[in-house]
């Protein structure tokens, strides 16, 4: 397993002071939070900073971290040294308010339930919640594409599960489930699969696996609900005369009728054509139009503008100059 | 690694809504807090009295994260209120923005 440096997760010196880690975990705390982030790798960010901040909070387990000594680097092999937490005198057990489960086998060796510094809450070896009659669910989230959202169809989910040994030690094994989605999913949306969580110990029902539903951002669509939006590029002719033209939508193209005067930035609607939704109803598709201009480069096309100018009596500053 | 079929699942979307058990369960609190959560606002369940409460599959995801906002950095039920609605607002905009921007970008 790796050594964590978990002065360096937390940007702060090994010599900072308690207070000093407890401003920095919150400031890190509100940047990295996966409810709040908007960062990409925000969870995995979030997970570090918390398993840092379990040990660097607690005197105990930051003077037997510090005792390490600072000859490790981050991403070294490392093995618990066999004399580990001999000298320690501990208050008790985990108590975090992350799980423990989630953080690193570099955490689990040193602090875990089987480490000295597991034990004093975890007398007879019991797990944490053995009093439990059933399973802990887990939760996980998939992110899938609009297509599939709107088709609906099979999904290959990789997930890591921490499991309980009977020894009270946490080990985390990847499983892959095959699930199949149905047709009209939406962003949010929760999916129970019944008896996916943790088994449950002594023989009670096992927990439950919720998903919860993300969409892949989309190159062509917007999804606010089971709506979608799509920007349509247009060539003035189209909007200013009208014209039917082919439009995408996750169902295959369908045409469009532009009105004759359409203007740039105008929401035209699809019935129908959103994320299918329960009893045969869908949301819409909405198309916002684009006027885009042929380029000037050939002198055909000079001409055809010179020719606009010349007698449309046309300007677009109108409304600056009566400074309305 | 085995890949488990799973044929039986089940979708909590607007035809599926919960009581407080189910829900207070589903999101691993106590159901004292989900009622906590209702008198902050944070949740709007249809039905007037408590054991007629119906609340909808995506509260779940307002439940655990306004806990989990609660837990990790040390705001109470109506910090946690506030930093959801504000968070729905910012996707809201960064939505609108996005498609401005699209509309705008050149071709």
């Amino acid at each position: 397993m790796d050594y964590k440096d978990y002065y360096q997760i937390m940007g702060v010196a090994r010599g900072a002071s308690q207070e000093e880690i407890k401003r920095t975990y919150r400031k890190l705390a509100r940047k990295f939070h996966p409810d709040v982030s908007k960062e990409p790798n925000a969870e995995e960010r979030f997970k570090e900073l918390q398993e840092a901040y379990e040990v660097l909070k607690d005197p105990e387990k930051r003077a037997a971290y510090d005792q390490l000594g600072a000859r490790w680097k981050a991403g070294q092999e490392f093995r618990p040294p066999p004399d580990w937490g001999r000298d320690f005198e501990f208050s008790g057990g985990f108590a975090g308010g992350g799980d423990e489960s989630d953080f690193s086998d570099f955490f689990a060796s040193l602090f875990g339930a089987g480490s000295p510094f597991g034990r004093g809450g975890r007398a007879g070896g019991g797990p944490r919640r053995s009093h439990a009659p059933s399973g802990q669910d887990h939760y996980a989230r998939i992110e899938i594409s609009l297509e599939d959202a709107y088709h609906g169809g099979a999904h290959t989910i990789e997930l890591k599960s921490p499991e309980l040994q009977p020894d009270g030690h946490v080990v985390v094994r990847p499983r892959a489930l095959r699930v199949t989605i149905p047709a009209g999913i939406l962003e949010g949306q929760q999916i129970r699969l019944a008896g996916q969580g943790s088994s449950a110990v002594g023989g009670g029902r096992p927990g439950d696996l919720y998903l919860e539903v993300a969409f892949r951002p989309h190159p062509l669509y917007q999804v606010d609900g089971r709506d979608i939006t799509l920007t349509l590029p247009v060539a003035p002719w189209e909007a200013a005369l009208g014209a039917t033209v082919p439009v995408p939508t996750p169902g295959g193209p369908v045409d469009m009728r532009i009105p004759p005067g359409a203007r740039a930035g105008q929401k035209l609607r699809l019935k129908g054509r959103g994320l299918p939704g329960p009893g045969g109803s869908a949301g819409d598709q909405y198309v916002v139009l684009k006027v885009v201009l042929p380029p000037a480069d050939s002198p055909r096309a000079r001409e055809l503008y010179e020719q606009m100018k010349g007698e449309l009596a046309f300007n677009p500053r109108a409304d600056l100059e009566t400074g309305r | 690694m085995n890949v488990q079929e799973i044929t039986v699942i089940e979708i909590l979307d607007e035809s599926r809504t919960l009581g407080i058990v189910e829900l207070a369960a589903c999101a691993c609190v106590e159901p004292a807090r989900v009622v906590e959560m209702v008198e902050a606002g944070l949740l709007e369940p249809l039905g007037a009295a408590i054991d007629q409460w119906r609340f909808a599959g995506h509260d779940m995801r307002r439940v655990r994260a306004a806990q989990r906002l609660m837990e990790d950095l040390d705001v109470n039920l109506a910090g946690a209120a506030l930093i959801l609605d504000l968070i729905e607002e910012r996707d809201a905009l960064a939505r609108r923005l996005q498609q401005l921007n699209t509309l705008l970008a050149e071709t």
